[in-house]
This record gives structure tokens, C-alpha cells and sequence, in this order.
């Protein structure tokens, strides 16, 4: 046996699909690896072991939507020496951030018999809207290579390697044809973060953004070009934008100059 | 002088490979043109290129050198994407270099031709980047001269092209006539490409030759229609650090980096380490890195341009400007590929003529 303790990993779910811890048990043959690395503690997809905290290491997925979430949450903080936030739930909202813009109470009465049975928060938000994270992975899904980077990063003690660039720049690097460019694809390549290895465009297909907003997003420059030069209605920009990360600040603030204002209610007749 | 077929271009190609090296040269693949190795030239491709718009289009004729310039440069052979420097097992540093296959680059434009001249001085004067040197060292250089424009092309006003500069490293170069039906008129500068124009064969090219080349260069000329002033460009751009034009720019530059990784002369980079999660082997990496990046100017728990504004800006003044106290000369060899392919139709001779007026 190890008479070193092997560091903690635990892993808490919160409102997402659990498609992002999915890709850890997906790390297959690396897994075993990282297990003998980390001692991998609360992982219930995987197991049903289930230690007391405090952890070295703490994966979040999803967001917060429910009042109980938001104590849990800060629980799990109090317990985690690092908190990496995984995933476009985790990181921006999700798609079920898509209600931010709704009402809520109207998809709630259209859905469930009793609606009055559910209590949930006004938005769905994301984990560094209530507790200091200490990394995050975008994605949905996240990419596996970025987790097991950010793992091995961390056992390792070193600052994890997670590029905040554009997805052009990964794109170019491998060599792909440009879908904007040559395809007058709208691909949000430009304005959304690396991380993918370019994915989409590998395969002759526009990004739609799924890893969220680069650092310093020119949304409305890409848009105004889309618009002018592609054809672009402002309702496909409004689509484009609303999708897995549309609980972003920045993209939430730029969609709404593209919302069509909601027909008036005609109280005078 | 010599003139070749194309069954004797073909028997170059096929010389080289049968001397192991890898030759490197124009491939079709997803609408597009690459650069790959091959063992054959693609027949009757050409381009459609304006600012932000690039398309591939057939000829009607058998040209093999009938096409501009795509996204990709020669550089992501000499100084690739992605490469490891060194690795770390069991705490011993492991050399990872290894001797680099021999590579001919065949098609290379005059315009690519200075881009490589300008890399060689980066890489392999002081500090020499070893891994560069080694690839650098056996490279057989095939030249074309260009004998279409793109409309984004602008190499007459950098100086380099459409006529390939004798005075650049390279072994042969290679001249397109009559493209229905394609002879090439061959002419070796150096010793290597003299012994593989005479193994090649072909026949002396008649006394007219020479004004064939300057007919077609002369023709290509004609051509170019955008163009780059660049006369005191290095002390007005200095000048003009403050100039509005620049918060212009701002409002349309997506700092996405595609100029960057397009343009053969960049040459930023950065580290990462990467740990093999079987082996345990760390692995140090360099990839391509861009001006156009948060992490590029980020030193001691900041970063230096912070906005778009400052990051595009220091992208022109240092490829237009301070390259020139730097390398002696500015850094653009006037490819067009920062322009063609700007996803936001960014063109810098538009934007350098822009700052050239008062504000």
C-alpha cells in the first residue's frame, strides 16, 4: 500500500444532464490511471462509496435552479480546497438558462398537472454566480483531454493548461478549411473558446458555440458581419445565441438587442 | 534555362521521392488548398479571393500552378502547430528530437519564399531554435513564379514578388507558360537544383525565354490592384499610437487570431505541459500562439493589452514597424492572407491607408 494519502476527488451534481461527469467515466483506460493518483471518493455515477468531505478536489457539474441547490453549493465549497466547475450548465447556465428570458410559471402551467408541487429559483445560474471557483471547463459535453489535463495538472501542482482563445485558433492549427471563410457558414468559431480541437469545422460543420464565450468575445462584431455580408436574419441570430450557454451576461445582453419586441397587449379595445 | 513538360515536372516529383524525401506541395481537399505531401500536382484549380471570401474554383485549362495562395503556409512545416521540445519520465529529461525526414517543398511563391528567408532569420540566428535548423538544413527548394494575381495579393509594394527574388535560398524555380496546355520553364540556382534540372533532363530553353518570364511577370503586375504605400510606414504608424482610427478597428476586430496563424512571417508561441495519464511522462509543448491572445501578453499576474484595441495595434505596428529595427525589414511579404481570410473582411492595406490621414 501507498503510505502517502492519496489526494480526494468528488464529484457533485447539480441541475445538468450529467453528460460532463459522464466524460470522466469515459476516460476508461485513463481512468484506472488517475485512480491510482486520486482517490476517488464520491462518485456516484461510478460507485456507491460516498465519504465525508473535506475534498482535495471537487468537481461541480450543473446549475443552480432550486433554493436547496444554492445551500448545497456553498456546502460543497466549505469543503473543497480547488472547485472546478465542468461543463456549459456549470459555467454559463446551461440550456436550461433559456428560461431566464421566459416566464417560467407559464412553461411550469403548460407542463406539469400541479404545478404548484415545484419551487425553483427565477433563473438558472451558474456556479461562480454563488461560490468562488477556482477553474472552469466549457463544453457541452466538457472534453475529456481538458479534464484529465486539469486532473493530472492539479496532482501535479501545476497551473492546468485551459486556453481561453478562440476555437480559430485550434482550427487553424490543425489544418481544417474555414467553414466562415470559404463555406459563408455563420460559425461562431471566432467568438467562442478553444478546447474542442475544432470539432465541429473538422467536419465541415459551423460552431454553434457549445463551449461558450472566448475571453474577450467580439459577439456583436461577428454578428454585424453576419448580418451584412452572410444574409443572417436577426432571428437566426437570436437562435445562435441561444443555446447552451445562453445564461451568459455577455450573450444574454447582446441577444436582446436582437429580440424582436413581444406583440402589445391591445388593452385599449 | 531549361523547358520541361509536365511528364518531366512529374519526374521531378518522382526523383525526389525515390530520394526520400517527403515533397511537400499543393493538395485539394475540402474546397480548399492545402499543403500536404503528395506525389502528384492537382490539374486545373484556381481561387476566388476578396477580403473575408475565398472559394475554389476549376479552370478550364491543365494549369498546375493556377491557383493562388490558400490558408495554409509553408511555415506549419518548419515551425509546426504543435510540437514537443522535451519530455520528462521518472524525473530524467528525455531528448525528443528526432532527425527530421527530408522534405522538398515544390510551389512555393515568391511571396512564401521571402516569408521563409524572414522565419529563417527568427529561428536560426541567435538564439538558434535547433528543432527549426534540422528541418531547415536539407530543404530542397522548389520556387514558382506567379503567373495570376488574387485580387488580394499586394507583393509588388512589399518588394517580393510576382517574380521570384534570385536572391533568396532556394534551388529551382519554376515558370508556367500557356497553361492549356502547360510547359515550364525551369532555371536552377544552386548547385543541388542545377544536378536535379540536368538528372530531370528536358530540353534548353530557347534564347526567348527570358521575355516569356518578364512577359508573364509583367502581365501578373498588371494585375495587382490592392497595394500597400509603404513609404516612412515604420515612423508614421509610431506616430500615429493614438490615432482614432484604431478604436475603429476595435469595434470590428474579433481578436479571433486567424491573421495570425495564416500569416507565414508570425512566429509566437507559447509552452504547455501536458502528462500522459498511462505513462506518466510529462510532456513539454510549444504551440502556435497569437498577439491576438489574453495569454500572449500576460506576465507577472497581468496583462498588457487588455483590449482589442491595444492587441490589434500592437499587431501592425510590430509587423509593419518595429519588425523593420527588429529583422531590417517589415514583416509582411504581401500574401493577402491576413485579408482573405479575416472572418470580418479586416484588410490592412485598407487600415494602414486609414492611419496613414490626419485623424
Amino acid at each position: 500500500m501507498a503510505s502517502a494519502r492519496l489526494p480526494t476527488l468528488a464529484v457533485f451534481k447539480f441541475a445538468s444532464c450529467d453528460g460532463c461527469q459522464l466524460s470522466l467515466l469515459d476516460c476508461e483506460e485513463e481512468l484506472l490511471s488517475i485512480a491510482q493518483r486520486l482517490d476517488i471518493v464520491n462518485f456516484p455515477e461510478a460507485s456507491r462509496r460516498w465519504e465525508p468531505g473535506p475534498y482535495d478536489i471537487a468537481l461541480v457539474e450543473g446549475s443552480i435552479t432550486t433554493i436547496e441547490d444554492r445551500q448545497r453549493i456553498s456546502v460543497v465549497r466549505k469543503q473543497s480546497r480547488v472547485l472546478v466547475a465542468i461543463g456549459a450548465c456549470a459555467t454559463a447556465g446551461g440550456i436550461q438558462a433559456l428560461r431566464n428570458s421566459a416566464n417560467v410559471d407559464a412553461y411550469a402551467r403548460s407542463v406539469y398537472p400541479h404545478p404548484e408541487y415545484l419551487s425553483s429559483l427565477a433563473s438558472s445560474s451558474p456556479i461562480s454566480a454563488h461560490v468562488a471557483v477556482d477553474y472552469e471547463l466549457h463544453g457541452c459535453p466538457i472534453d475529456k483531454h481538458q479534464l484529465l489535463a486539469v486532473l493530472l495538472a492539479f496532482v501535479e501542482g501545476r497551473r492546468p493548461p485551459i486556453a481561453q482563445e478562440s476555437v480559430c485558433m485550434e482550427c487553424k492549427a490543425r489544418g481544417h478549411s474555414c467553414v466562415l471563410v470559404q463555406g459563408g457558414e455563420p460559425c461562431l468559431g471566432p467568438i467562442t473558446q478553444a478546447g474542442c480541437g475544432a470539432l465541429c469545422p473538422a467536419y465541415r460543420r459551423p460552431c454553434y458555440g457549445c463551449f461558450g464565450v472566448k475571453e474577450h468575445a467580439r459577439v456583436e462584431a461577428l454578428m454585424n458581419h453576419l448580418q451584412a455580408h452572410h444574409g443572417m436574419g436577426d432571428d437566426e441570430v437570436l437562435r445562435s445565441l441561444s443555446t447552451f450557454n445562453a445564461g451568459s451576461e455577455l450573450l444574454i445582453r447582446i441577444a436582446e438587442r436582437y429580440r424582436r419586441p413581444p406583440p402589445q397587449d391591445s388593452e385599449d379595445s | 534555362m531549361y523547358l520541361w513538360s509536365t511528364q518531366q515536372l512529374q519526374a521531378l516529383i518522382d526523383l525526389l521521392r525515390a530520394r526520400d524525401y517527403d515533397v511537400i506541395g499543393p493538395a485539394v481537399r475540402d474546397d480548399s488548398l492545402h499543403y500536404e505531401r503528395i506525389d502528384s500536382l492537382p490539374v486545373g484549380w484556381g481561387d476566388r479571393q476578396d477580403a473575408g471570401h475565398y472559394q475554389l474554383r476549376e479552370r478550364a485549362d491543365q494549369s498546375r500552378f493556377g491557383y493562388n495562395l490558400g490558408a495554409a503556409t509553408w511555415k506549419q512545416f518548419l515551425f509546426p502547430p504543435r510540437e514537443t521540445l522535451f519530455r520528462v519520465r521518472d524525473g530524467d529529461f528525455v531528448n525528443c528530437r528526432e532527425a527530421p525526414q527530408k522534405m522538398a517543398f515544390l510551389g512555393v511563391r515568391p511571396c512564401e519564399l521571402a516569408a521563409i528567408a524572414l522565419q529563417d532569420r527568427v529561428f536560426t540566428e541567435d538564439p538558434v531554435e535547433p528543432g527549426y535548423l534540422a528541418r531547415r538544413k536539407d530543404l530542397l527548394l522548389i520556387a514558382v513564379n506567379c503567373s495570376q494575381a488574387a485580387p488580394t495579393c499586394f507583393c509588388a509594394s512589399t518588394g517580393d514578388g510576382p517574380e521570384v527574388n534570385a536572391e533568396l535560398p532556394t534551388d529551382l524555380v519554376l515558370t508556367e507558360c500557356e497553361p492549356a496546355d502547360p510547359y515550364y520553364l525551369v532555371e536552377a540556382l544552386t548547385q543541388r537544383g542545377q544536378d536535379l534540372l540536368e538528372e530531370v533532363g528536358g530540353s534548353q530553353a530557347p534564347a526567348s525565354a527570358r521575355q516569356t518570364v518578364d512577359r508573364l511577370m509583367d502581365a501578373t503586375r498588371e494585375q495587382l490592384t490592392r497595394a500597400l504605400d509603404t513609404e516612412e510606414l515604420p515612423g508614421l504608424l509610431l506616430g500615429a499610437l493614438d490615432h482614432p482610427h484604431w478604436d475603429d478597428l476595435a469595434q470590428r476586430c474579433l481578436a479571433c487570431g486567424n491573421c495570425t496563424q495564416v500569416c507565414p512571417t508570425c512566429f509566437c508561441s507559447t509552452a504547455e505541459d501536458h502528462t500522459d495519464p498511462i505513462t506518466v511522462e510529462v510532456r513539454h509543448n510549444r504551440r502556435w500562439d497569437s498577439c491576438f491572445t489574453q495569454g500572449h501578453s500576460y506576465l507577472t499576474g497581468s496583462v498588457v493589452h487588455r483590449s482589442v484595441r491595444s492587441r490589434y495595434r500592437q499587431w501592425l505596428t510590430h509587423k509593419l514597424a518595429s519588425w523593420v529595427a527588429q529583422f531590417g525589414r517589415s514583416g509582411c511579404t504581401g500574401c493577402g492572407r491576413c485579408i482573405t481570410w479575416c472572418p470580418v473582411a479586416i484588410d490592412l492595406t485598407v487600415e494602414t491607408e486609414a492611419l496613414r490621414a490626419a485623424p
